[in-house]
Order: C-alpha cells, then structure tokens, then sequence
C-alpha cells in the first residue's frame, strides 16, 4: 500500500477547514485511507540518524496516509484534497476535464520511430501549459512523479515518466531508439557530456539510479527522445537531459511517458496531467447502469436519484436517465481503476458508508462436510497427545541440508520440489518428511526434561509428474522418542497403538506388520519397513547416530514416520 | 521420626510443667543435644494439636576460646604481674611469655608494674603494688555461671572488643500442651491400603494430614499445539456454520490459479520475486482447462462479461510458473470453477484453513509461512449486507461483536473491506480480517450463472492465537524453535471466553 505524506496544515488550508486528529483519522476511514502517522521531518531524521542530524529541520506536522494500490489518483496532496472535498460534498461537482489548443494553434507532436519497438515501444506525451509552481507545488508535482514511478509504473519497468520545459525546446520531438555509443548529452544535474555507454557506467555507483540501469543495460538499442534541433530531451528510462530541465519559473510543461505498457503509460500521464492543471487531451468515458443493479448488489434500497447523488459524491458525476431507471455515469481519466459496473458500485457502497448499510442473513442453506483427510488428521491428533507424545508445527520449507545430507540421504533421491528465489537457505526446498523439523524441535528444547516425545501430523510435498503442477502433498504422521536410551519399543508400541486407531490389526496379508528394512538415517539393523494392507508406509527405526549428531542432538532417538492417506 | 523415648520423656516434661517450658532447658536437664529435642517437636507437631510450640529467639553472653582460658587461669596482665617476683625481670624475658606483650601493656596502664629503662643489663620490670585484683577475670567467671545480666553493657562490650566474650542468638522453642495433649503417642498411618480396608483397621487409626499447600504431581501426558488447538476451534465454527471444508492440501500451485483465475493482473506486485516464492523444479504446470484459459486471458487482455480488462498482453507463460501458494483463494478458484462445470448451479458455503507462503521479510510477528482461515459463500442475489451479516455472526462466535467495515482495495474483490474491531484491552480499532465480493471478471469466465454473487473473507490464524496466548514472537509458537513448556502449559482454547 503506497504512503502520501503531505504537509498537515497544508491538506487543512486545501480542504478549507481543520480537524482534529481523531476526526481526520475517521474521515479517512470512511473514505478508505489510513492514516498511518503524524510526525515531522525532524522526528523522521531524528528517529533514522539521531538527533543531532535533526537540528534544524522543519517541524512542520506531517500525515502519512496509506492509499490503496488502485488509487494512483490519491498519491498527491491535489488528488487526495478533490477525493476528500467531493466526499464531504464540498464541491457541488467534480471537476471537469477537456482538452484546450495552444494559443498558436498548432498542438505540439512526438514522433515514434520503430526503432523503438526493440527496446520501449509505447510513449505518449502531453503539455501543460501556463502552470505557476510555488514551492509547494513543485514539491508535490516531483513527488507524485516518483510515487508513480514507485508503484504503477513498476519501478520505471512498465513507465517511465520525464518533465521538460517546453520553452527550452522546439517540437516536434522524436522517440527512437540508437546504440548506446551514438547517444550523447549532458545529463540532469551533470557540468559535461557523456554517451549512454558511459552514462551507465556512471550510474553504476547511483544508490538512486543503480535500480533501473537493469531495465536497458543489455539492449542493443537504447530509447532517446530529440527535440526538432537534435538536444536530448531524456533518455527513458534512466535519465532526462540537463537542458530542459524544469524549475520553479517553469511556465509549460511537456510531459513524455515511455512505457512497455501502453495501458500504464495513457494512465499515469492522465495523472500527471490531471492533477496539476484543468487540461486534458482524454474525453470522458460514460458508462450506464441501473439504480436497481447497486441497491441488490449492495443491499439498500435508495431512489435512483439518491444513488445517482452517492456516486456524485465520489468524483463519478452521475445523472439519472430519461427513463428514471437509468443512471449515466461519467467517469473521470483520473479513475482508471473504474473498469466494470461492480467498481462504480463499490463508489455507491462508499458513498453511502459501509457501516450505514444494514447486516442481513443470507438464506443459502447448505449442510457442512469435514474434508476426509482433515477429519482423519484430527481424531489422530488427539490419540497421539493422549499417548503421551506432544505435538510439535513446523515449517514445511527447509534447506536442502536439512531433508538430505543431515539425514545422510541424496538430495536426487528425494522427489524434493526446489524453490527459485530463496532469501535465505531456509527456504530452498519444500520439506520432503517431517523429520528433520521435529529433531530441531528436539535440539531447540534441549533443556527440557527426558525424555521427549514428540509427534506431527502435516503435509509433505513430493514431485509428482501425474499432478498438473508436477507435484503433490502428503500427509504423514511423525514421532520420535529422545532419551538416554534409544526406546525402540516406545516408538514401536506408539506405532501399533496408531494401527489399533486406525483398526488395522496385527497380520501378514490384511492386517499389518514390521520387517527389517535398510535406510540410511537409521542405525544399521535398527530399522522396519512397515506394511498395512500388503503395501509399504513407512518406517520406525532408532536414527542413526550420524542424523543425531548433525541435528546437534546427543541422546538415541527413535522415530516413526507414516504416510496417513491410504486409511482414508 | 524422632527417638520414641525422647518424644515420650518431653511429653512428660511438658505435662508436669505449668505454663510451658523451653526447649534449651529441657536440652540442659535432659543432657541431650538441643537438636535432638527440636526433632521430637518436629515429629510431635506432624501428629495435630498435640502439643503447641511456638519459635524463639533469645540472646546470650558465652566466653571466647581466650574468655575461657582467663576465665581459669586469670588475665594476661594478672599473670604477668604475678610471674614478675620482687626483684623484677628483664623486659625482654617478660616478652618471650605467650601472654607477655599484651598482659606488660595492660599491666602497665593499670600502673600494677613500671619498667626501669636505665637499669643496669638492659631494661627491668618491677612491680608496683602489693596486690592486685584481677576484675576482668572475675566478670568473666559471672558470665561463666550464666550471670552476664548482672554486668553492665558498657562492660560486657568492652570484654567483646577484647575478645573475650561474644554474644550468641539461640533458638529455641515454648512448647505448651495442645488441646489433643497426652502423654502417649499412637503412629499415623500416611495413606489408606488396601489392607486397611479389607480388615476395616482403617477405623482405629488415625490419618498425618495432607498438606494442601503443596503442588500436585504433573500428569505424564501428550499435549497439543496451541495454534492447533486455535485451528480446531475455527473448524468448529465453519462446521457450525454449514460450511464445508475445501482440499487444500496442494502448497504448490501454478500462477493461473493463484492469480490469472482471481483476475490479478500479470504485472501486479504480489507476483514479483519479493512477495512470492517462484518455483526451479517442477518449474511449470502443465494441464489447464484450456477453454477457461482462453477466457481468462481475454478478460484480462481484451475484457468482456461486462468489464474494459486491463488491456495488456497476456502471457501464458506468466500463468504456468509454479509458485508456493501465496493465499488458499487459489484453492477457492479451483472449487468455484469446478462448482460452475456442474449441470445446475447449487449454493455452496465453503472454508479452509491452510499454510499459505510469502517470500517477505521476516520479523516478530511475519514468518514466510502462515496459516490462513478462508469462509467463501456462492449463491444469487447475496448482497454487500449479506457478506458484513455472516461476518458479524462469524467474528460474534469469536467473541468479538463490535465491528466495522473500512473500504479497501484488492484485485479481485469489489468492494473490499477489511473488518475492524474494538479492541477492549487496547481501546482502539484493530484490523481483524480482509473480506470483499469476487469480481464478475473472476467469476464469468468460470461459468458461473450471471446472477451468483461470492462473497468471500480471510483473516491469518497465527493473529489470534497470538492474542489468545499472549505470545509477542511468532517464533515461539510457530516453528521448531517453540518453548515446549510454553505447549506443555496452555490451556484449552475457547474462544469466545
């Protein structure tokens, strides 16, 4: 969830009133924003590098407000003041936005070369025109660009956004693509000229820059905007081009967007746009809907003309139909999350206050079913526990240590599905049994008294080629014993007390039985391979005293380790 | 127990006494060690009110090793003035006696002797006076006979400074009859035996009382997890409820189901490296309904059923990555999909809870793997009311009743809301759960009959518990690092209590 934080006296001065805390903290409830924190520069600096770095800074009180993801309207202090304006039925309407010609006639043209299509093959571009930035202003204006870039544009992956003064360039500009070696100009806030090649060179060590460098690095061509004289207006998605730089006595602004994505591009410069002027090139959309369609989704019943006033309250001007049924709804380019008749009913729900609408009963009548497997897992858990062994939760991803080599096995050998972008060894694998984490339960409660028992019921996961996603669960039933002695016969006796639950009775052919087995985390001679119904599932055994020692474990230990899913 | 003839003979002692006596005393008439009579209260008091004794203290003066020395022989100035005959003795003679220096120095401020250093052969001693008297002696033999009271303070601590007397605490009991007093003592039997009971013997004798202060003996029993025992409650409710339990033991699942189906954008940040745990092998899913696939990417690429899309380039081989299921909702895909592909639609309540897997950053209350509670409710014409209803008669099984609804934003619920509650130990609004209405977007291209509406909600089962047990590291419940007695120790989980 993306965070604004905007100037607190500011936010009152544009709302034209002031409030409490507590009651800024409600409006935003109601309105579906959060507010995170109050606090001020100082407190940040103070709070992140000490309080002596703090001297000096402003103390100017500050709102960070959570804004949800869909909402790229909202992540400045304009868009937030109009969202929260019209709520409060402020404005009678919500703005309006259409497109005006410059005084000279002639609308300013950027010029895609195809080129382009290797490397960034969407921009789009628009000017703003007799603009007065305060400081204030600017602030947001740059602010918003970066919110944007952080969250919709996806780091500058999808969009990248640049801003120019238009009066320090002459259109029409082109957007192409060239070799990195052929791109040269002085880039924003640099004295000389370097080309692409060792811009990005430059741009290595940037601890702001250094993110996006990936995004082209290892393109032949590189995206570059020139204006009709041949200056490098910016270079997409790393840098703009120090000579259009934009300042504070900037009176019209050209806004460029590259962008992978044609739909993200059309949106954030529709942002961009809308939110510092009255300009706009994007014409309204219009859907309609019916009165009836919001009070059965959402439960009330209000006159067409009430709902068409809810959703008017939400920036959708909204007028009911000739037919009184009907509701025209405009819908703003700053709302490009209104993408279906069930957004605009959410505005309705809003409108009215999701606490005002009244809590029914549904009728659907249904009768519950316990999944097999699950209930199963359940009446065993509780037999366990009354056999004297306490059950342990473990994680089912692990390290790849901890399912092969510490239980002295092949990791190939284990049908272990293996996890792509682990942050730590922790999670390279999905857990294949359910042993080692119940012997680092053992070795984290060492200091409890002998002996440990411990069991789990849990799922495993195995690759499986029959399964759509090439893998499955398995759900097994784990114990170990852990005492001075290594308690064989404690293990075994859980494991015919777990038969007799399951109403498996000792026996060759329908019942169950134990015989010798091989496996390398047991002591050798120590293990059983044990058979119900004819067929193998699992083991019990005392661990090998290798498994013991790598678990930093020092006592015998034996353990019990069954596949549950045949006796469902 | 103590000696029987002991415990016999102090009984008598204590009846002939009038109004009690202490126990020293009987020690030194008895001519016993006196712990040998604290022994025989000890095992008298264990038998009832048969005697009353109650703890005391009491101080008194005992001569040092050196007090007794004097005591018998007389002080060191005494016997040096007596060693020194009338015509004196060479000082250094007089010092090589064990008491010499300190009986010449006190000798000498008590002007019993004087020492002649121009004397002829080295410095002489010569006495004095006549006779002297050895005070110091004679206050000791009064402490000696158990007298020390008639000294006074200032006395008594001078000889302590010298080191001759010290001051001892005793402790000692006043032993009085009880009101069950007697003289002869019968044996209390400890526990009832089956033998008392078949010779009825049990009757006649007397039972030693049970001390009721003490701690009983642990039970030697299994114990269950209490995240466990929290997941059973919830599965409780559900069934409680009419819903059914969903299979959702499947942790790894493809991205078509865990986003594409939910109608989550290919680009969305939740599919990114950091949030999500990307599968290398099996890397890809291979088998999907290939007529529902379609729909779905031309929901999200083009639109339809309603709705502009996102209008973006799909990619198939976005949707077969394997990943670790990111939240059991692509377990409700899966059934709402196969729900639609029945002949007729029926309504269905469904839940689950399950592990579900995020590739975040750990800390004290987020680990990589949760638990999470799913109530997923298919049938026509549910409404916005209707999902907020069964939440408050869900969150009301909790014990929780105050609720509210803030919107919020997820991509495949519309509205979305995150419940609230009051909570009374924190006097403030905490967020409780995550609910919302599917999207048609998610929905249509299932198959699933215009007018059903889904309303669906989730909330993390390790919050709760956390609440509910007072555990601040997630740590210490969840996870092979768990404090055993912490498991051992917690109680049975109600939790509307």
């Amino acid at each position: 969830m993306p965070t604004v934080s905007v100037k607190r006296d500011l936010l009152f001065h544009a709302l034209g009133r002031t409030y409490s805390d507590e009651e800024f903290d409600e409006l935003c409830f109601e309105f579906g924003l959060e507010l995170d924190e109050i606090t001020s520069e100082k407190d940040i600096i103070s709070r992140e590098q000490g309080d002596t770095k703090a001297e000096g800074a402003s103390d100017v009180i500050l709102y960070k407000i959570d804004v949800p993801a869909n909402r790229y309207d909202l992540l400045c202090l304009e868009g937030l003041v109009r969202g929260l304006q019209v709520f409060k039925e402020k404005y009678v309407l919500s703005p309006r936005y259409r497109r005006v010609s410059p005084t000279s006639g002639e609308p300013q043209r950027l010029v895609i070369t195809e080129e382009t299509a290797a490397v960034r093959p969407h921009a789009v571009a628009a000017v703003l025109r007799n603009i007065t930035f305060t400081q204030e202003r600017y602030d947001s204006f740059i602010e918003l660009q970066e919110k944007l870039h952080q969250n919709v544009c996806r780091k500058r992956t999808l969009v990248a956004i640049g801003t120019h003064d238009l009066d320090t360039i002459s259109g029409p500009f082109t957007y192409t693509a060239k070799p990195p070696d052929d791109i040269r100009f002085t880039p924003l806030n640099q004295a000389q000229e370097y080309t692409a090649t060792e811009l990005m060179n430059l741009y290595k060590t940037d601890s702001h820059l250094r993110h996006y460098l990936h995004i082209i690095e290892d393109k032949p061509v590189y995206p570059v905007i020139y204006d009709s004289n041949g200056i490098v207006l910016s270079m997409p998605p790393i840098i703009n081009g120090d000579h259009s730089k934009i300042s504070l006595n900037t009176k019209n602004v050209f806004i460029e967007c590259t962008a992978t994505d044609l739909t993200k591009a059309k949106i954030v410069l529709d942002m961009m746009v809308t939110m510092f002027c009255e300009y706009c090139e994007e014409p309204f959309t219009k859907e309609t809907l019916s009165g009836d369609f919001i009070n059965r989704k959402v439960g009330i019943s209000e006159s067409t003309e009430r709902i068409a006033q809810l959703l008017t309250k939400m920036c959708l001007r909204s007028e009911v139909m000739s037919d009184g049924e009907q509701i025209e709804v405009e819908i703003p380019p700053t709302r490009s999350d209104v993408i279906h008749a069930c957004d605009i009913m959410e505005d309705a729900a809003m409108a009215y206050g999701f606490n005002n609408i009244i809590r029914t009963t549904p009728r659907t009548y249904t009768v519950a079913n316990q999944l097999p497997l699950n209930k199963l897992t359940e009446l065993l858990r509780q037999d366990l526990a009354a056999a004297g062994f306490t059950e342990a939760l473990t994680f089912a991803l692990c390290s790849q240590e901890d399912i092969a080599d510490k239980l002295l096995k092949n990791i190939s050998d284990t049908r272990a599905c293996h996890i792509a972008n682990p942050k730590t060894a922790e999670f390279q694998v999905a857990r294949t049994t359910l042993l080692p984490g119940l012997l680092k339960t053992l070795a984290a409660n060492r200091k409890m008294p002998l002996p440990l028992r411990l069991f789990e019921i849990s799922d495993v996961v195995l690759k499986d080629e029959t399964k759509d996603v090439g893998a499955k669960n398995n759900r097994r039933l784990c114990a170990v014993y852990y005492n001075k002695s290594p308690g064989f016969e404690v293990i075994h006796g859980l494991m015919d007390r777990v038969m007799q639950l399951l109403e498996v009775k000792p026996g060759r052919d329908e019942g169950y039985h134990i015989q010798a087995a091989q496996d390398s985390s047991f002591f050798p001679g120590r293990c059983a391979e044990i058979f119900a119904h004819g067929k193998s599932i699992g083991r019990l055994g005392v661990l090998h005293p290798d498994v013991i020692s790598r678990f930093e474990l020092t006592m015998p230990c034996s353990a019990l380790d069954i596949d549950i899913e045949p006796f469902l | 127990m103590a000696d029987a003839g002991l415990v016999e003979t102090l009984l008598r002692c204590v009846e002939k006494a009038d109004g009690g006596l202490d126990s020293q005393d009987v020690a030194t008439s008895l001519g016993v060690d006196h712990q040998a009579i604290v022994g025989a209260v000890k095992s008298l008091q264990a038998l009832g009110d048969v005697i009353s004794a109650e703890q005391r203290s009491s101080k008194h003066w005992e001569l040092t090793g050196e007090g007794c020395e004097i005591a018998e022989q007389g002080s060191h100035e005494a016997r040096v003035f007596s060693s020194i005959p009338d015509e004196g003795m060479p000082q250094g003679q007089l010092m090589k006696l064990a008491f010499g220096k300190v009986g010449f120095s006190k000798a000498m401020s008590n002007k019993w002797i004087r020492l002649d250093k121009g004397h002829e052969g080295g410095p002489r001693v010569f006495r004095t006076v006549e006779n002297i008297e050895d005070s110091v002696r004679d206050k000791l033999l009064v402490v000696q006979k158990g007298q020390s009271s008639q000294l006074e303070e200032k006395e008594k601590s001078e000889l302590k400074k010298r080191k001759l007397l010290s001051e001892v605490t005793v402790k000692s009991y006043w032993i009085t009859k009880g009101s069950l007093f007697s003289t002869t003592i019968t044996k209390q039997e400890t526990e009832l035996t089956p033998e008392m009971i078949a010779s009825g013997s049990w009757k006649e004798k007397k039972f030693k009382p049970y001390n009721f202060e003490a701690m009983g003996v642990a039970p030697d029993c299994g114990h269950l997890h209490p995240l466990m025992k929290v997941r059973t409650q919830f599965r409780q409710i559900f069934l409680e409820m009419g819903f059914t339990e969903m299979p959702t033991n499947n942790f790894i699942e493809s991205s078509f189901w865990n986003f594409d189906s939910l109608f989550q954008p290919q680009q969305h940040p939740a599919r990114d490296q950091h949030d999500t745990f990307f599968l290398s092998d099996p890397a890809q899913a291979h088998e999907f309904p290939l007529d529902y696939l379609e729909r779905v990417r031309k929901v999200h690429s083009e639109g339809g059923f309603g709705s502009q899309g996102y209008k973006y380039d799909w990619k198939i081989e976005e949707a077969q990555k394997n990943i670790l299921r990111t939240h059991t909702t692509a377990v409700s895909a899966r059934m709402l999909y196969k729900l639609a592909q029945k002949e007729k639609f029926t309504p269905v309540k469904y839940f689950s809870i399950d592990r579900v897997f995020r590739n975040e950053t750990l800390d004290a209350t987020h680990l990589a793997e949760f638990h999470q509670i799913e109530g997923v409710v298919a049938d026509y014409g549910l409404t916005l009311g209707d999902l907020m209803g069964i939440l408050h008669q869900f969150f009301t099984k909790l014990g929780i009743t105050k609720l509210r609804f803030k919107p919020a934003y997820n991509p495949y619920t519309e509205p979305s809301m995150e419940v609230f509650s009051y909570h009374e130990g924190l006097k403030k609004w905490v967020e409780v759960g995550n609910s919302g209405v599917f999207r048609p977007e998610m929905l249509l291209p299932m198959g699933l009959p215009e007018g059903v509406t889904v309303i669906a909600w989730g909330l993390s089962l390790e919050r709760p518990t956390m609440i509910k047990y007072g555990i601040n590291n997630i740590r210490e419940l969840v996870g092979h690092k768990v404090n055993l007695q912490m498991v051992y120790d917690s109680p049975v989980c109600r939790l509307d209590a």
